[in-house]
């Protein structure tokens, strides 16, 4: 999923730019402020272990392997800001070191793996395991947030011209929802074995902070309107209030129809650029909403 | 990804290696600008700058079996994107091009990293304000990567050299055990880092 350099254009770079440094920015604000000086090393150390958590090669079926994104797996461990920062310094490393990744692109790979990722798997799984149990919340997490991400993926392609939307989404869509399920399986595995030997190292490391979630959600959000949106997205989910969120832009995709597959389109549509508007609206308000009904579901949870 | 394939030349003596990594950095990151985003087809554009690179490549004393090797690893995923181009009408010619740029952005990028140690650009990206926390990050995060890998090959060797294991499952639960194991061993480590940063006077900036 990392995008290489050339792949996207100049509007698609700076937006999704500015999308990472924001989200970066908050993190580590949240990270400064709430996490004790004695863990700081331990941001490094987790990056490192998911840099070598991604090493590990599964098999997908038909033959081909995918590896783990760690998106959910961080995030589970070390709480979503923490989880921000750590996945962030992995694909810079891997996109100055290993060339894994462009430079042009780092600021939508950084806002598809390190923010969009953790943020869903985390948004999923808190509600979630209250309800669900560790195990399927983790697993459902894991598998929303690469599908999701590699659906963000698939609109900065196809917002940039270079791929048409019907051509990506179901490869972009298609191959992650496969791996996704290498992702659930082996991130409920590995959250599973830690839980069997240090089950208190869980505890510590998911601070519940609420705070944490609401300026990089509605970061997130906002990214899946502005660049998920404008297509005419037939999603075939229902779940969690992401999908709420999503459903949303179904709706507004239907106002728009539009132009974009013509690749000639040099800058932002006036009427799309209201499109985008009326769905940044839209998504603060069933932001709202969603986060008002997920807090009433917990608090249910937790008294009973 | 063996550690020497990242730094291996880094400390070669040649005037590329002899740029200050701060301004190297920068000038890396204008042509990768330069060529990812100029819209349409600047094939000449594209050609003075493969050419640019070639002679800084030669310059640096480089094994261009060492640059050739490095490109080759990078390459899987932009042939797989770019391949989609080709379904779609005048799908060669975005196809040569998405190639062209992604290529030499590549090389750009590689020349930078294989001619600088990483520990300078670090100091680079210190100087230029990021934030202290991520710095400190990115740079636990390489001085332990490699330390990481070998742990959890030396740990899987270990597992199999005591079990056998037909089952595709039982491949699945080993692989997940020696992941958990890692994360474990790491928040160990990182305790103990963490103790001799501070004895050496580090503290949250």
């Amino acid at each position: 999923m990392h995008i290489p350099d050339g792949f996207l254009d100049a509007k698609t770079a700076l937006a999704t730019g500015v999308l990472a440094v924001a989200g970066l920015g908050l993190a580590l604000r949240r990270v400064r402020q709430s996490f004790p000086p004695q863990r700081i090393p331990l941001l490094g150390l987790a990056a490192a272990f998911i840099f070598a958590a991604q090493l590990l090669n599964f098999p997908v079926a038909g033959g081909t392997s995918g590896h783990l994104l760690g998106g959910a797996l961080a995030a589970v461990l070390l709480g979503p800001a923490a989880a921000v920062v750590a996945m962030s310094a992995v694909l810079v490393l891997q996109c100055l070191l290993f060339s894994d990744g462009g430079v042009t692109a780092l600021g939508a790979n950084l806002f598809n793996m390190a923010v969009v990722a953790p943020v869903v798997a985390w948004a999923v799984f808190r509600p979630l395991e209250r309800i669900a149990g560790r195990g399927g919340a983790v697993a459902l997490a894991a598998w929303l947030s690469t599908v999701i991400a590699a659906l963000v993926c698939a609109g900065e392609l196809a917002w940039s011209g270079r791929v048409a939307w019907h051509l990506v989404l179901p490869a972009m869509g298609g191959v992650h929802a496969l791996i996704g399920l290498g992702e659930a399986l082996i991130t409920t595995l590995i959250l599973g074995a830690i839980a069997a030997a240090r089950p208190e190292l869980l505890e510590a490391t998911a601070p519940a902070h609420r705070r944490d979630l609401i300026g990089l959600g509605l970061l997130v959000a906002l990214g899946l309107v502005v660049l998920v949106a404008p297509f005419a997205c037939p999603w075939p989910d229902g779940l969690e209030r992401v999908a709420a969120r999503l459903g949303f832009e179904q709706h507004t995709a239907q106002l728009l129809k539009a132009p974009l597959a013509d690749y000639a389109v040099p800058g932002l549509p006036w009427e799309k650029l209201g499109t985008v508007i009326s769905g940044v609206i839209g998504t603060l308000a069933v932001f709202v909403a969603a986060w008002a009904v997920v807090r009433m579901i917990g608090k249910k949870a937790h008294n009973v | 990804m063996q550690p020497d394939l990242i730094d291996r030349y880094a400390r070669l003596d040649s005037p590329v290696h002899a740029l200050a990594a701060g301004p190297k950095l920068c000038a890396a990151l204008a042509l990768v600008l330069l060529v990812a985003l100029w819209p349409g087809a600047p094939w000449r554009l594209l050609g003075a700058v493969a050419a640019l690179l070639a002679a800084l490549a030669a310059l640096s004393r480089m094994p261009p079996r060492f640059l050739l090797r490095r490109l080759l690893i990078a390459a899987p995923f932009a042939l797989g994107v770019a391949a989609l181009a080709l379904l779609q009408p005048d799908g060669l010619r975005i196809f040569l091009l998405l190639l062209a740029k992604s290529t030499l952005c590549l090389a750009a990028m590689i020349l930078l990293t294989a001619t600088t140690p990483f520990t300078d650009l670090l100091e680079a990206l210190r100087r230029a304000r990021v934030p202290p926390v991520f710095v400190t990050t990115l740079a636990l995060l390489y001085r332990y990567l490699f330390v990481l890998r070998d742990e959890a090959g030396r740990m899987r060797r270990a597992r199999w050299s005591r079990s056998f294991s037909a089952t595709r499952a039982h491949r699945w639960r080993v692989l997940a055990t020696v992941a958990g194991q890692l994360f474990i061993r790491s928040t160990g480590r990182a305790e103990r880092i963490y103790a001799a940063m501070s004895a050496r006077g580090w503290e949250v900036k």
